[in-house]
């Protein structure tokens, strides 16, 4: 009897080890890359550094908060980027001609919010496959973009725009609070309310949650919304920040995007995963950034290394993953 | 028949699940060139039998042993290779690709360059094809097939390996009665050349007709092994049935009362100009075959499958129920026949999967009233004696009477009037059968009224108040509890009886 006791216990400790590592994995691995970031470059765990970093998450962090819901929902969006460009541009070319402001947010959200609408249309209503439906936006909006701009920069000239990107409250730069503030909401949306089940449930399995009574259409609707939304605040601290928005804003934040929602844990089938570690999975890629531009490495090898991590952190996932699916027999 | 030789022996084989014993030491004796037929009802261990012969699952204890030797299957082609075949309720082929290239999928001949041997490949197909006596081209599409021919070619298939062995589950559940016919004499055909069959089906009619030999098991045991002619139906039935029925079932008592629901002229899919009475309190039980219409109408009046016309009135008043958000307004739940899929996510914890269709009733203006719905699971938890270690847990880890249970308290919770309960314990073992019959009686008592659909006939008998049989989309019968049984039942659900009779 007595041997048998003891394999049982070691079992449920490995249980809960494994669902430790499980559940902070991101931390993890946050962590470890900080501690050789430390060794690595002295200049890391200065104040102002450290802030840099933040400060250069914020726009895949927002980003990146939506696309937690999306694929939460077992979908992906690929239209990201270019639904930061087009928002960021339309956003810079209102200011210059208006000069209001508060116009200019507006356009940026609205764009994000119309783009948004519009690929959960195609998805939810006409039933095309996320992958393939926001493929398509991606090239058109990028489109759209080169079209408006017709290829060259729009300077951002106005203060009050640039304190969004540039400026500091309390000592914290606004990028920051608005990520802390939006990552907050995401969280609360996600756990405390009706639509946050739903989204779960969603993704977890489509069918069931339709035959239980949920509106599974407007459910997977309102995520790219949502997701758009997101994209339309990120355009705007994203073009406050570098003073100007560009054609080519906003390219490649989709993998940076996704990257940070695998790291941070969300199965990429959907119906678990959470907002908070896609932030950490954000920082994770941040902080690879940050220390090979502190060490000196040529730029253009800077690709390879975030790669590798993304690829080392999926295969690590996967190994626990099937312990823990073991560990659960 | 006793001189054939064995060909298959299973001995004294364990299947443990999480929680249940699947199959308690269970034997099996196949003999060459016989029509093996496996009786019992759901949840006997049928299927996870057939499931271990094909090596598509594993076994706790025991021993598998072919041709007098001891083996070990570890996957589909490993049971392939050994001559053992199974024919899926579900068929496995590539729809896109041709009879041919589907019976020598991952066989396929070639010629020395390496490249498919296409003239080769027809020529043998068609060959096998022919001695089977079917007359469709083995160039044809898999996809343009009947139902009734690509489980031809299934079979066909079966041929090419070499299979000794083949296991049909429930062949003839979407077929025709000619082409159940055609499929009766590929049967005789396959047992001149000495190959076994093992036949799973619940229509005992067709195990009378075709087998040598039957076993029967009961809750994951062996139960006994008989030859055609030394049995008959009763028998069959009893040692299938065996348990005490009378414990299992609570004592209805039910008293006419009002109607509360009706539907009129129902039509969809597959269901034609059906109406239908429901009164308060009562369980109405709706038997029929595979195919007869009984599970989709349950979908259409619940709003999952679409309906082309017709009315349904609840207390008189005539009600949208054209999705399950409207049905579940109007005072309707719903328990799917395919939990697992269509009932739970099982990725998802007991607590979320209770209160998903009653979100709205636990939101306090924009946030769920965690506390507030904490409770209320409990409660259902309590009520339903839900045997869980917390409510966080995944549903995917509970037993399957535990995870119908949590389909019991979702539809519950959401307070419907009128239950629609497709095969309500199916894949359940007795104990937890038992609970969820007396929960019914409870609900009935509460003034709730019951669809029952299932193909448990004598679950059927015993729980409904009144039993009405449905084949080809149409109710051809009406019985009361006191006129019900099985061979009535039976005989008007597979269309033995003509309705004037």
């Amino acid at each position: 009897m007595l041997p048998e006791v003891s394999v049982k216990m070691n079992k449920s400790i490995k249980k809960k080890l494994i669902y430790q590592v499980n559940v902070f994995r991101s931390v993890f691995i946050l962590l470890t890359i900080c501690v050789f970031a430390t060794f690595f470059s002295p200049d890391f765990l200065s104040v102002p550094n450290l802030f840099n970093v933040l400060k250069q998450i914020t726009v895949a962090g927002i980003v990146g908060c939506g696309m937690t819901f999306v694929i939460l929902t077992g979908g992906i969006d690929l239209s990201v980027g270019s639904i930061v460009g087009l928002a960021g541009v339309l956003s810079a070319g209102v200011l210059a001609s208006t000069g209001n402001p508060v116009l200019a947010v507006l356009t940026a959200v609205g764009v994000g919010i119309i783009c948004g609408a519009a690929n959960g249309f195609f998805i939810s209503q006409c039933g095309i496959p996320p992958f393939i439906a926001t493929l398509g936006m991606m090239t058109l909006l990028r489109g759209c973009i080169l079209v408006y701009t017709k290829g060259s920069p729009i300077p951002i000239k106005l203060d009050t725009y640039k304190f969004i990107g540039k400026g500091n409250i309390i000592g914290i730069p606004v990028p920051v609070i608005i990520l802390i503030l939006l990552l907050l909401l995401a969280h609360y949306i996600l756990t405390q309310t009706a639509f946050g089940r739903s989204v779960y449930a969603f993704g977890g399995n489509r069918e069931a949650s339709r035959l239980s009574g949920i509106s599974v259409k407007k459910t997977e609707w309102k995520v790219y919304i949502i997701n758009g939304l997101l994209c339309g605040i990120a355009a705007i601290v994203l073009t406050a920040r570098l003073g100007s928005a560009q054609s080519t804003s906003g390219e490649g934040i989709e993998m940076d995007a996704i990257a940070a929602v695998i790291l941070g844990g969300t199965s990429l089938s959907g119906g678990v995963g959470f907002v908070l570690p896609t932030v950490v999975g954000a920082m994770i890629m941040g902080i690879i950034d940050n220390i090979l531009t502190l060490m000196n490495v040529n730029p253009h090898a800077t690709n390879i290394v975030k790669g590798a991590v993304i690829l080392i952190a999926v295969l690590v996932d996967k190994k626990v993953k099937d312990l823990s699916a073991k560990a659960e027999q | 028949m006793q001189d054939k030789e064995l060909i298959l022996k299973l001995d004294s084989i364990v299947k443990v699940f999480p929680g249940v014993k699947a199959l308690d030491g269970v034997q099996l004796e196949v003999r060459a060139g016989e029509v093996h037929a496996l009786c019992g009802e759901n949840g006997a261990g049928k299927s996870t039998l057939m499931k271990i012969i094909s090596g598509a699952q594993s076994y706790t204890s025991g021993k598998i042993i072919m041709e007098g030797e001891e083996v070990v299957f570890h996957s589909t082609k490993d049971a392939e290779r050994r001559g053992i075949a199974m024919i899926y309720q579900e068929f496995n082929m590539v729809r896109d690709l041709s009879v041919a290239e589907n019976m020598y999928l991952g066989r396929l001949p070639k010629t020395k360059l390496g490249m498919v041997d296409w003239k080769k490949l027809y020529q043998d197909a068609q060959e096998v094809l022919n001695k089977l006596g079917l007359k469709f081209n083995c160039k044809t599409k898999v996809r343009n097939l009947s139902v009734a021919e690509s489980q031809m070619t299934e079979i066909a298939k079966c041929l090419t390996i070499g299979a000794k062995v083949i296991i049909m589950d429930e062949p003839t559940a979407a077929l025709t009665d000619d082409e159940i016919k055609v499929l009766f004499g590929i049967i005789d055909e396959l047992k001149k050349k000495n190959i076994a069959i093992l036949y799973i089906s619940h229509r005992m009619d067709e195990i009378f007709q075709i087998s040598d030999r039957l076993t029967v098991f009961r809750d994951g045991k062996y139960i006994a092994t008989k030859n055609i002619e030394d049995t008959d139906y009763d028998d069959v039935v009893s040692m299938m049935v065996g348990r005490n029925v009378t414990n299992l079932y609570p004592v209805r008592q039910y008293q006419p009362q009002e109607v509360v629901f009706e539907l009129q002229n129902i039509n969809s899919k597959g269901i034609f100009d059906l109406n239908m009475k429901l009164y308060k309190g009562e369980i109405l039980g709706i038997a029929g075959l595979l195919g007869s219409g009984n599970i989709e109408l349950s979908k259409v009046i619940y709003g999952a499958l679409p309906m082309k016309h017709g009315d349904i009135l609840i207390n008189g008043k005539k009600k949208d129920c054209s999705s399950p958000i409207k049905a579940i307004a109007a005072g309707i739940g719903f328990i799917s026949d395919d939990r697992k899929q269509e009932g739970l996510v099982l990725i998802r914890n007991v607590k979320e999967n209770i209160s998903m269709s009653s979100l709205k009733k636990l939101t306090k203006g924009i946030q769920l009233d965690k506390k507030l719905e904490k409770k209320r699971v409990n409660d259902q938890v309590k009520r339903l004696n839900i045997k869980i270690s917390s409510i966080q847990q995944n549903t995917g880890n509970l037993s399957g009477g535990n995870q119908q249970k949590v389909v019991f308290a979702k539809v519950l919770e959401a307070n419907p009037t009128i239950c629609i309960f497709d095969e309500p314990t199916r894949g359940v073992d007795v104990g937890a059968k038992a609970e969820i019959y007396t929960i019914m009686d409870q609900l009935t008592k509460d003034g709730k009224s019951i669809i029952l659909i299932s193909s448990d006939l004598p679950e059927l008998i015993g729980m409904s108040d009144r039993v009405l049989i449905m084949r080809e989309g149409k109710i051809v019968m009406e019985v009361s509890k006191s006129e019900a049984n099985q061979e009535i039942i039976l005989a008007h659900a597979s269309g033995g009886v003509s309705e004037n009779e």
